[in-house]
């Protein structure tokens, strides 16, 4: 498990580096998680397919080579348009290799509807709500990529609602990975507060370019006090030749709903984990996700809902079409503890494989600790419905058309979970012709 | 329009057809009758183009084109339609956007523009007249809960819709009350012309008193051992199929 890596040793360097460079901060409590984190990720060392949680998601290659973390792009405004989600209103911000690029993005929403800065300049200006919520929910203990990135923690964006402010716009932030010239490197860390019935519409879009690789290492920890709704999503459209692993930390207060959207349309490896702790009453929590990946791409998800009150409900659905040689691994954890009577939890996860030689694993894993409960969860992987096709080919429709009408109707019903119209209009046009592809 | 010569199919190893011979011309009404497992519902599925069966003989002759070469959206662009027994419940499909898709592949097959919103409102309308079908129904998921009654009338909609040269009705019958059946019968006739013809396969009778058939044909033990006019239907409902299944089995205990 310790084994070191080109990748862990170079961080490590680059973590005592930057630290000889600090100018006071190296004291500050902030900074003081940071160190902790990173002797976390030491210990820890990057995960191989002996832990139990990656038995199935192979980061050897990765983690074997070097990359230039935060390194400088020359994308102009004019290639930020070409890669702009159509008819999407509201507040965009861009992150380019994962530094904020202010004069990319665009805030519109009034700063007393909601506060959206960058990480590091809400560490300086809002330090009490920072300190109060920050490395609160995800946990380092057994996640190498969330303890180095917590230890890098200072890109990404600090997103606080304060009580009763609904945000009529939504916020985007686009995390634009420029791999054209050489091995980059992204650790975004995100922060959204959403105060006592507070509403936001919050979607993370990553996007890949060029030959070389990517690496994005996402965390973002997401507070929804009472009575607050949050909508969570996250888009992924990489190449080939990216890493994308992520973890979104959720802790949710009474009455409130937190509901996330995980898409995946492309990417040569991805991890997603969604660990959602429900500490209060009659709150919600929905899980929805899709993926369809092609080629060799490679998409785990991994997804853990904790009832650790009464009354509350997790609703979980993802969708997988896997194609060509493509891998998925899905992995439902749902807790429902002791206290955490008349929990309603539901999980399901189907998948249709497309082709032979793609594979997917999944594992339901409930531990249930409450009697009066109810529970289901199922899987089914499965091919595309024989006498569906041939109905569709007696009315005219080729086989060919024939199989991505019902791939699209498959996916639609998580598709028709999103409630932002324009990401759901990009989304669809993406699957479309990810579906029609041969 | 349509020849059968000598079709043999099987299903697995076992041999279901064992050499049909028919014709139908067109303007012609043809009712395929015989008792449960005669090789009915095989013999529409193999015209329609179903891979499960496998052609073992003989040869299928649609407007001078050897149907067995078609794929099965080839068939149905050249004009064959297969109302189905059970149709199939595609959830997340609308049954217009299905339509659409079929209809314009069936025009792209044939070289002509495909139609637009504006022009598909219209037809449908119209179409819709025929067997009574609500506009509500279409928006749904094809098929997806609907009664037994919708979805034989979902398919003749879809048969108004895509105005076949050969219907073949498969079981139609099957589990409608006798008001759906009169519904569907009327949408059948009323598409009924001098240019095209029909097929109806069905185990009971009841069918051919609103669609009149032309020829009667008794198929038993993957053979055609009987036809004649409707006569030959009624007298089927009065002394069922004992008789003929006796007739045949004496016929190949003799030879």
């Amino acid at each position: 498990m310790n084994s070191n890596t080109d990748l862990k040793a170079q961080l490590i360097a680059d973590f005592k580096d930057a630290e000889g460079k600090m100018n006071g901060e190296a004291k500050s409590p902030i900074h003081l998680v940071r160190q902790q984190a990173l002797q976390t990720f030491d210990q820890l060392g990057f995960p191989t397919i002996k832990h139990e949680e990656w038995k199935y998601s192979n980061v050897k290659n990765l983690v074997s080579q070097s990359f230039a973390f935060n390194a400088p792009s020359d994308f102009s405004a004019a290639d930020v348009e070409q890669m702009a989600i159509p008819n999407l209103d509201g507040n965009i911000l861009y992150f380019i290799n994962g530094v904020y690029n202010e004069s990319l993005s665009t805030i519109v929403s009034p700063t007393d509807e909601v506060v959206i800065l960058p990480l590091a300049e809400a560490i300086k200006s809002h330090a009490d709500v920072i300190e109060k919520y920050f490395n609160q929910y995800a946990d380092s203990a057994d996640n190498a990529f969330t303890a180095v990135n917590t230890a890098f923690a200072k890109n990404g964006v600090f997103i606080y609602v304060p009580e009763k402010k609904v945000v009529e716009q939504p916020i985007i932030l686009r995390f634009i990975a420029d791999a054209r010239e050489t091995n980059v490197a992204a650790q975004p860390r995100n922060l959204i507060v959403a105060g006592k019935r507070a509403e936001v519409k919050v979607a993370e879009a990553f996007r890949s370019f060029g030959e070389n690789v990517s690496f994005t290492n996402a965390v973002t920890e997401v507070y929804v006090a009472e009575e607050a709704n949050v909508h969570y999503y996250k888009v992924q459209n990489e190449t080939d030749q990216s890493y994308n692993i992520g973890t979104t930390a959720v802790y949710q207060e009474g009455r409130s709903v937190f509901t996330a959207n995980t898409v995946t349309a492309n990417g040569g490896f991805v991890r997603n984990n969604l660990n959602i702790k429900i500490d209060g009453e009659y709150a919600e929590a929905n899980m929805f996700g899709l993926y369809i990946p092609n080629g060799k791409q490679h998409v785990d998800n991994h997804t853990a809902v904790d009832h650790a009150k009464p009354n509350s409900n997790s609703n979980e659905l993802y969708k997988g079409i896997l194609k060509d040689k493509s891998t998925g691994v899905f992995n439902g954890k749902i807790y429902v503890r002791q206290d955490a009577q008349k929990t309603n939890a539901f999980q399901s996860c189907k998948n249709v494989l497309i082709s032979n030689d793609a594979t997917m694993n999944t594992k339901p894993q409930l531990e249930i600790w409450a009697d009066d409960v109810k529970c289901s969860h199922g899987t089914t992987t499965g091919q595309l419905n024989d006498d569906a096709l041939f109905y569709m080919q007696a009315r005219g429709i080729s086989k060919d058309s024939a199989r991505a009408l019902l791939m699209l109707a498959f996916a639609q019903e998580v598709i028709d979970k999103m409630e932002i119209p324009a990401i759901k209009e990009y989304l669809e046009g993406l699957i479309v012709e990810k579906i029609y592809q041969a | 329009m349509l020849k059968i010569n000598n079709l043999q199919a099987k299903i697995g190893e076992k041999e279901i057809l064992k050499g049909i011979n028919l014709e139908v011309k067109a303007g012609e009404v043809h009712a395929i009758m015989g008792p449960n497992g005669s090789g009915k519902s095989t013999l529409a599925s193999v015209l329609a183009g179903r891979e499960d069966y496998e052609v073992t003989g003989g040869s299928v002759d649609f407007f001078g084109k050897d149907l067995l070469d078609l794929a099965p959206e080839e068939r149905a662009a050249e004009g064959i339609f297969l109302a189905f027994q059970y149709p199939v419940e595609i959830p997340g499909v609308s049954t217009t956007n299905f339509l659409k898709t079929a209809v314009n592949e069936i025009r792209k097959y044939r070289g002509e523009e495909p139609l637009d919103a504006v022009q598909f409102l219209k037809m449908f309308k119209q179409k819709m007249s025929y067997v009574n079908i609500d506009q509500s129904l279409l928006n749904r998921a094809l098929n997806e809960g609907f009664s037994g009654g919708e979805k034989k009338r979902n398919e003749i909609f879809q048969m108004a819709v895509l105005e076949p040269k050969l219907a073949i009705l498969d079981e139609t019958d099957s589990g409608l009350d006798i008001d759906a059946l009169r519904i569907v019968a009327e949408g059948v006739n009323k598409l009924k012309s001098p240019d095209n013809a029909t097929i109806v396969v069905t185990h009971y009778q009841r069918l051919l008193d609103y669609i009149v058939p032309d020829y009667v044909h008794v198929l038993y033990k993957g053979r055609i051992v009987k036809s004649g006019t409707k006569e030959l239907a009624l007298e089927l409902e009065e002394r069922g199929y004992d008789w003929i299944k006796a007739e045949v089995d004496a016929a190949e205990v003799s030879a």
